[in-house]
């Protein structure tokens, strides 16, 4: 280990993250996502949903066509003539908002049921982590077809059903890092100056808590873009109105059978960048983050 | 009659931070059926210095150089298999921890069996036997039922006793026991030593018995090597070598050693912590521990032979008038 | 024993119960139940006949109570789409779907234990890495995606294999199955493939996880200082400690197979009981997708159990703690 500079937490992690090369690969296809997501409406060739732009005549055209006006569809346009290009930026912003509010609210309530069931024990602890357990044996996509299949579509219900399939994973890993924490001194210490108990609880306990959650919270956005996309696949997710990758991709399936094979490719491969890249941010993330695996 | 001979062995870790000498030219030899004590502190190198012997040494540790001559044959020198094939066999090693050197999910017989079967071409019912047998030999009664057994069911001594029965199962010249008694109840431990030093003594066979406990070499070994920072830096006739130590290291060690005509009075402590082997500098490695230490010993003492039958790698050797006080 | 599998059979009753009733408030209390069982497009008098008939002015634990015993009976109302009772048609699905599964498994059995050890036992070298490279994509493609590209590069460029439905079946014990024969074979193929996809990378990871782990324990060295032959080491001392957690995740998975079944079989038109809970739902058919729900709960509560026995018995510490407690 090299003394260079001043050896702060956060550059410590930042120089263990940048060992694995991959994952720095991981990081940078992340943040050009991102860019190219938020950024969707200003860096798109085409608004794929103003349909004045759009020309029937230019349906179907393989990438690299150029349309009736003279633009290029790089990667090809779908059966109403909107350009594939612009389609997967506005679809991967789609796609990351529904995936990531998902993940910030599953996480806050996983959060809170996880504190309150490790804070105060007893039969509140186990009927949280019963339910907890419960729903953790049933596949998360079963969860999900069955909540939908009830509540209907839209943005809003595909959202409230990625909550309820993901909650339980934080509530899980919240109390067990909490019970551990609960038990040493400093809360102890805490607890004897008599700090009022939502204090001890935010204050003292989520800061330590926090490093596994924010782990898992990475892998789990990708988890629930690929969740949202195969529901959508299945026409139980978004809304024709917001297309997001899972619904580009699975109007492109009728065109497969006749070789128009972009429309579903490359949504599918923006798709998968977006994954990977997660997966491997959040693979490196732990690793670096576990003091288990520090030699 | 001279079994094994280790002749200057290095064997070294070629870590990212840098090279780590954890064995640096140590040489000894044992007898058929004598007992030889390797005593040091944790990190001086002697556990390597077994694994070294058995061909164990796993990257990014290597042997240097150096020869590890079994009945004249030069272990390294050894391909993989041949190496795999003497290992069991002619050369057997014992390890710390009973609690995690049985597979947790073997029984016992399986365990020792295929100990026999990977050497002899024998039926498994003759290797059951041998088994049974091996451990009546350590002592462990009724032996059919603790063959069924899972490690789990037995006690920590009786683990370590299956251990040294399966190291024992194929006769072999050496057994290198590696504080085989460490984890273990005082009485247990001289039970085992008992039992292992009478074996060794019927059977012909030779062993390394690596400690960081002096008590246990006193009743136990023939000759002494006391290691320091993965050097031997004094080694002798162990009541010789206990009587009058040379090195100052050595009568820290004795020293140190609770005993009962010096109740009342504080126990002596080495002072200082033992080297990083990372960042050992040139010379002496226990100079800066030393009482007698001066800038002679920035250089790296030679091997010296002060006495019959004793080595030492010291400048300033401990005088007579030191050990009475 | 006797007493810890009564213990878990009671804990699964219980478990499926809570599940019942959670199901039972879902479709009987928050919602209309009049709309989800019967037909939308029913008239005024047979709403009121059925509401009779569901006996929906009795109180609600009388509704349960009715609810519970025509469950058990297996009358979970009849299929608006097909005119048969649901129940009757999704035992009729099950089949495909479980051949599927299982052969899904199989693949990521046989693929991704190997290659999980071998990525274990030397986790630097390059054909390792290329392993674990691949099992995150593995884990990141979404499975419906890769079963599209499936279809289109074998099915429509290559054109080497059918990419809907499931081929000739021939009768094994009364019950349809598609690998018997050359076409049914290559019908259940790619989907097969498809569905293992996510599993097989899960089990590199398990499998290489828990090979690296079991390497550094002293059990392996000891095996090794026993000299036995690396494939024993691997094959019986590495793999029997990590069947224990293989085995209980590949019975747990199990379970999740049939759940993701739904995707597979909605891609490639597999006409098992996913494919009929997605058509199901597009139809609004209710009483099939009620009773697909719990017909899925019951397996998994049987894996669960069935896992948990399994664990039991592997585990000779688990084996050994239960009896006792």
């Amino acid at each position: 280990m090299s003394n260079r500079g001043v050896e702060t937490p956060f550059r410590r992690v930042a120089a263990d993250f940048a060992e694995s090369r991959l994952a720095v690969a991981g990081l940078v296809t992340l943040i050009l996502i991102l860019i190219v997501a938020i950024g969707a409406p200003l860096v798109s060739p085409q608004n794929p949903y103003d349909l004045a732009t759009l020309d029937i005549m230019d349906s179907k055209l393989p990438p690299g066509g150029q349309s009736l006006d003279g633009m290029t569809f790089w990667l090809g346009s779908d059966d109403q003539g909107r350009d594939m290009l612009s389609a997967i930026f506005y679809g991967l912003r789609i796609s990351l908002g529904v995936g990531t509010l998902a993940t910030v609210c599953a996480l806050a309530i996983g959060l809170t049921v996880g504190l309150i069931a490790a804070w105060f024990g007893g039969w509140v602890e186990a009927v949280i982590m019963r339910l907890v357990d419960l729903q953790l044996s049933f596949p998360s996509i079963l969860i999900a077809l069955v909540l939908l299949a009830s509540l209907g579509q839209g943005v809003d219900k595909i959202v409230i059903a990625l909550i309820t399939v993901q909650w339980a994973y934080y509530a899980r890993t919240v109390r067990g890092a909490a019970l551990v924490e609960r038990n040493k001194e400093y809360i102890e210490a805490a607890t004897s100056l008599a700090l009022p108990t939502s204090r001890i609880l935010f204050n003292h306990l989520l800061p330590n808590v926090l490093p596994p959650l924010i782990v898992i919270a990475t892998v789990q956005v990708a988890h629930a873009i690929a969740l949202e996309a195969t529901l959508s696949f299945l026409g139980l997710g978004m809304p024709i109105t917001s297309p997001s990758l899972g619904l580009l991709i699975a109007n492109g399936f009728t065109h497969l059978m006749s070789g128009k094979y972009w429309i579903s490719l490359y949504p599918g491969i923006a798709l998968l960048a977006t994954i990977v890249s997660i997966n491997l941010v959040g693979d490196q993330l732990r690793d670096v983050l576990n003091p288990r695996l520090q030699k | 009659m001279t079994v094994l001979s280790v002749e200057n062995l290095k064997t070294h870790f070629f870590t990212k931070a840098g090279v780590v000498k954890a064995v640096d030219d140590v040489s000894f030899s044992v007898d058929a059926g004598k007992v030889l004590g390797l005593v040091g502190e944790s990190g001086s190198g002697k556990t390597v210095t077994g694994f070294s012997i058995m061909g164990l040494v796993d990257p990014p540790g290597r042997i240097v150089s150096g020869r590890v001559l079994l009945e004249g044959h030069n272990l390294p020198d050894h391909s993989d298999d041949a190496m795999r094939k003497l290992r069991g066999d002619r050369i057997a090693m014992i390890f710390q921890d009973p609690m995690m050197t049985l597979n947790p999910v073997l029984r016992i017989d399986t365990q020792m069996m295929e100990t026999v079967l990977a050497h002899r071409a024998v039926s498994r019912d003759s290797a059951r036997e041998l088994a049974r047998n091996a451990l009546g030999r350590v002592g462990i009664p009724s032996p059919d039922e603790r063959l069924k057994a899972y490690p789990h069911q037995l006690s920590g001594g009786m683990r370590q006793r299956v251990a040294s029965a399966i190291a024992l199962l194929n006769n072999p010249r050496v057994i290198i026991a590696d504080e085989p008694t460490t984890a273990l109840d005082v009485t247990i431990q001289a039970q085992i030593i008992y039992e292992v030093q009478k074996l060794a003594r019927e059977t012909g066979t030779a062993m390394v018995w690596i400690t960081h406990d002096l008590s246990v070499i006193a009743g136990l070994a023939d000759d002494v090597c006391v290691m320091y920072a993965g050097r031997i830096v004094e080694s002798g006739p162990t009541a010789d070598l206990l009587d009058h130590p040379l090195h100052p290291y050595t009568a820290g060690l004795i020293a140190s050693i609770p005993s009962r005509n010096q109740r009342g009075k504080p126990l002596h402590q080495i002072p200082g912590m033992t080297p990083s082997l990372l960042r050992l500098k040139p010379g002496c490695a226990f100079r800066d521990r030393c009482p007698h230490a001066d800038a002679v010993c920035e250089q790296a003492p030679e091997i010296t032979c002060p006495a019959p039958a004793r080595t030492l790698r010291c400048f300033h050797p401990m005088t007579a008038l030191e050990e009475i006080t | 024993m006797v007493v810890f599998i009564t213990r878990r059979v009671l804990q699964s009753v219980i478990a499926l119960l809570v599940m019942s009733a959670l199901i039972f408030i879902g479709v009987f209390a928050i919602g209309n139940p009049i709309d989800i069982l019967i037909n939308p497009q029913a008239d005024q008098a047979e709403i009121a006949r059925a509401t009779a008939a569901l006996g929906l002015d009795q109180p609600m634990w009388v509704q349960y109570w009715e609810f519970l015993r025509h469950a058990v009976t297996g009358d979970l109302g009849r299929s608006f789409s097909q005119n048969m009772p649901a129940v009757q048609l999704i035992f009729e699905r099950m089949p495909a779907t479980v051949e599927l599964a299982l052969c899904a498994m199989l693949f990521a059995i046989v693929l991704g234990v190997p290659l999980g050890l071998v990525a274990g036992i030397k986790p630097d070298a390059w054909y390792s890495k290329t392993i674990m490279a691949g099992s995150i994509f593995g884990f990141s493609l979404p499975t419906f995606w890769v079963g599209l590209m499936m279809i289109m590069v074998f099915s429509v460029y290559l054109g080497w294999l059918p990419s809907t439905g499931r081929g000739h079946t021939t009768q094994l014990f009364g019950i349809p199955v598609s690998f018997l024969n050359w076409d049914g074979i290559t019908h259940l193929m790619m989907p097969a493939l498809n569905l293992a996809l996510f599993k097989l990378s899960l089990l590199i990871r398990l499998t290489r996880s828990g090979t690296r782990e079991a390497m550094l324990q002293d059990y392996v060295k000891f095996a090794r200082a026993k000299g036995l032959p690396m494939r024993r080491i691997v094959g019986v001392h590495v793999l029997k400690n990590i069947m224990i957690p293989i085995v209980t995740v590949i019975g747990l998975e199990f379970g999740s197979l049939i759940a993701f079944a739904i995707v597979t079989e909605t891609i490639f038109a597999w006409p098992g009981m996913g494919k009929l809970l997605i058509d199901s739902i597009n139809v609004l058919d209710r009483p099939v997708i009620v009773a697909y729900v719990l017909i899925i709960v019951c397996l998994f509560v049987i894996i669960n159990l069935v896992v948990d026995l399994l664990y039991s018995m592997l585990d000779p510490r688990v084996r050994l703690a239960e009896a006792r407690a």
